[in-house]
């Protein structure tokens, strides 16, 4: 049982965390756009995140807060 | 469940201003986990240099200097020496280090003073919108190198790490990467180390950290790193150029 | 107290320095101040101090920033092509408003020009020297016993103003020995620097030494607030010596070694019947403007005296304000103006025959 939170208004939507995702359930979410006028990244099936913390390595934005 | 990964204490809770997929953010991160991990937020004084993270003080949470262009190296110097019990580092990218502040790199490594340098290497000035640095790759196109870094016209990139083990005073030099997360685990050890070194006072430490420029190299965030990984580790390849033993190795 | 040692100028000024409590010292060699860096040498290892012969003038000034910015008393010193090169540190510590003390042993110029006295670094410490708008505090001594007592002040005003202090003397001030009381106790102040980027120890908010101010609005209250600060130094630092000048026919503006020699003009003078009186600024910055108001109407003029080709004299125009003719007569190269020729000077203006009319 894992869990990652994302903080989307921090989030400038480059990318970096969805190739590291060994589950690539990290997606860009083109429906939402924060307040900096970026498409932030999200997970798209939360159940299958092992909380590798992968993502949150790779994030230069200190989005991503990862639980296990 | 519990928290396995978040911001640390010593990197301020304050948005980034870099661009987005920038890596300073994910080396200034690893800074702030070593200052955690070391339990030295306190006890730290960091130096800013010129160029993007020209404000790096409003992002690390420990107190910090800004100095000017290259000299950072030279500020750390008059600190450490006036704060004996201090942890001091800078933080320079490679036109402040590599260019203008050639001299004072060099000198702070040959006295050994007790400072630890993370030296962000993107081949690239950023700031001032991707003109040529001394560590622009041959071929490399920037907007003052137009049809690429010819040697004959702009010389050779410098390869900073070697040139510096080469002197005695230097105790560890290490070059890492963040163009992936193996890379960027051995980016943080190799961070940590260079501040122990410093804490047992066995000399200069540097840590140089390839990085990207998605902004001036005019590619995507992903597409950035991989061109790190296929050109630049060719002419910069990773690895410890200079190392020391340290009491804490011992204790392992 | 009271007993005199005969010492060298440029020791002095590393004894005044230790005295007012500078334990960290970075220099670079060059003539005709390098003196004050063996002394350091030897004394700072002896007491555990902070010696560091740095890679360059640059580096030298950067690290008296470093030192500064945590809090701690800290000099360099050289003389003037080395201070053309820590003019960029002296302006990034003005910005970030750091207490640093810098000697100035002026050789002549321009470029490596010659390492015998000169005074015309007056321009490039006076009227800032490195970029933007901002004051260093400038002291002229006009010997050795005043150069240990303008040392230990300049330490104190810059913590007490948080400001750039140089300390401008010429080569034969550096060179010269003369005698020499120390009464420091009474001089040394103390501050409190809770601004200073020293280690929080969790205790505090960090603190951050900086000169950039990226948004117009911010840089330009923070130059709001240098200025006045500056205003405050104005109404309160300045200090001039004024000898002679009530009744005077004539009167010297000089300042330093050119001051020393006036004082025998005016003997001279004397005997011929002409009264001269002397202003000499011991505040470069803030400039004894009062002192030359004061005195604009004194019948025959105003002489400026330097070892320059008239810089001070731009300063001594602008305090007079068109009131009176403000004459000029200057050496260079490394020489001093001498006894008798400024005397002609003063002889020429006194029976209105004119003079180098500025």
């Amino acid at each position: 049982m894992a869990k990652v939170t994302f903080r989307i208004e921090r989030c400038k939507g480059c990318r970096l965390c969805l190739n590291v995702c060994p589950k690539k359930i990290i997606a860009i979410d083109e429906s939402v756009l924060n307040a900096k006028g970026y498409h932030p990244a999200g997970v798209t099936e939360p159940e299958k995140c092992i909380g590798c913390a992968f993502c949150a390595t790779m994030c230069p934005d200190c989005v991503i807060t990862v639980e296990r | 469940m519990s928290i396995v990964f978040e911001r640390p204490h010593a990197l301020i809770d304050r948005p980034l201003h870099y661009c987005p997929g920038c890596t300073h953010g994910i080396i200034h991160r690893l800074v702030a986990e070593v200052l955690d991990e070391l339990g030295i937020e306190g006890a730290t004084v960091g130096v800013a240099s010129v160029g993007c993270t020209y404000n790096s003080y409003e992002y690390f949470n420990c107190d910090m200097v800004q100095a000017a262009h290259g000299r950072a190296p030279a500020v750390a110097t008059g600190i450490r020496r006036s704060l004996p019990d201090r942890t001091v580092f800078t933080y320079q990218g490679d036109g402040d280090l590599a260019a203008i502040g050639t001299a004072e790199i060099v000198h702070a490594a040959t006295r050994g003073e007790k400072i630890t340098t993370i030296f962000v290497n993107n081949a690239i000035y950023g700031m001032t919108s991707g003109q040529m640095a001394p560590t622009t790759l041959v071929g490399q196109v920037t907007t003052t190198t137009p049809f690429g870094r010819k040697p004959e016209l702009h010389g050779y990139p410098i390869r900073v790490c070697e040139m510096l083990s080469t002197l005695e005073g230097t105790a560890y030099a290490e070059r890492v990467a963040v163009n992936n997360v193996p890379n960027i685990k051995k980016a943080k050890a190799a961070i940590k180390r260079a501040f122990q070194v410093q804490q047992e006072r066995k000399g200069f430490a540097i840590v140089e950290v390839l990085s990207i420029c998605p902004t001036n190299w005019g590619m995507s965030p992903e597409k950035s790193l991989e061109w790190l990984g296929e050109n630049m580790m060719e002419h910069y390849p990773l690895g410890v150029y200079k190392n020391v033993e340290l009491t804490s190795d011992g204790a392992k | 107290m009271g007993e005199k040692i005969l010492m060298k100028g440029n020791e002095v000024i590393a004894e005044a320095a230790l005295r007012a409590g500078c334990r960290h010292y970075f220099g670079y060699p060059i003539t005709p101040q390098t003196e004050v860096a063996h002394y350091m040498a030897r004394k700072m290892e002896e007491i555990g101090g902070t010696f560091v012969q740095a890679e360059s003038e640059v580096a030298a000034i950067n690290m008296v920033y470093g030192a500064a910015s945590a809090g701690v008393r800290a000099m360099t010193s050289s003389s003037s092509p080395g201070i053309s090169l820590k003019q960029e540190g002296i302006s990034y510590a003005a910005g970030a408003e750091l207490p640093v003390v810098i000697i100035d042993i002026v050789r002549c110029g321009p470029g490596l020009g010659g390492i015998l006295p000169a005074q015309c670094d007056y321009f490039q410490m006076v009227k800032g020297g490195g970029h933007g708008d901002y004051h260093n505090i400038v002291l002229a001594p006009q010997g050795v016993q005043e150069m240990y007592e303008l040392v230990v002040d300049a330490f104190n005003l810059a913590d007490k103003y948080r400001n750039p202090v140089v300390v401008m003397g010429d080569g034969y001030m550096g060179q010269m020995m003369e005698a020499v009381e120390f009464r420091d106790v009474e001089r040394i102040e103390r501050y409190d620097k809770p601004w200073a980027a020293c280690g929080s120890e969790m205790k505090r908010e960090h603190n951050t030494i900086t000169s950039i101010y990226i948004e117009a609005d911010v840089l330009e209250a923070h130059v709001n607030h240098l200025y006045e600060k500056y205003r405050l130094i104005e109404e309160n630092e300045v200090r001039a010596d004024v000898f002679n000048c009530d009744g005077a026919d004539v009167i010297i503006a000089a300042y330093g070694t050119c001051a020393r020699v006036t004082k025998n003009v005016i003997k001279d003078a004397a005997k011929m019947g002409i009264k001269v009186g002397l202003i000499r600024p011991v505040t470069l910055w803030p400039f004894p403007k009062k002192a030359f108001e004061q005195y604009a109407s004194v019948p025959k003029g105003i002489l400026t005296v330097e070892m320059s080709m008239g810089q001070m004299v731009e300063d001594v125009k602008l305090a007079v304000g068109g009131r009176n003719n403000v004459y000029f007569y200057g050496r260079t190269g490394g020489n001093v103006p001498a006894q008798k020729d400024i005397l002609a000077e003063v002889v020429k203006i006194a029976r209105g025959e004119g003079g180098d009319l500025r």
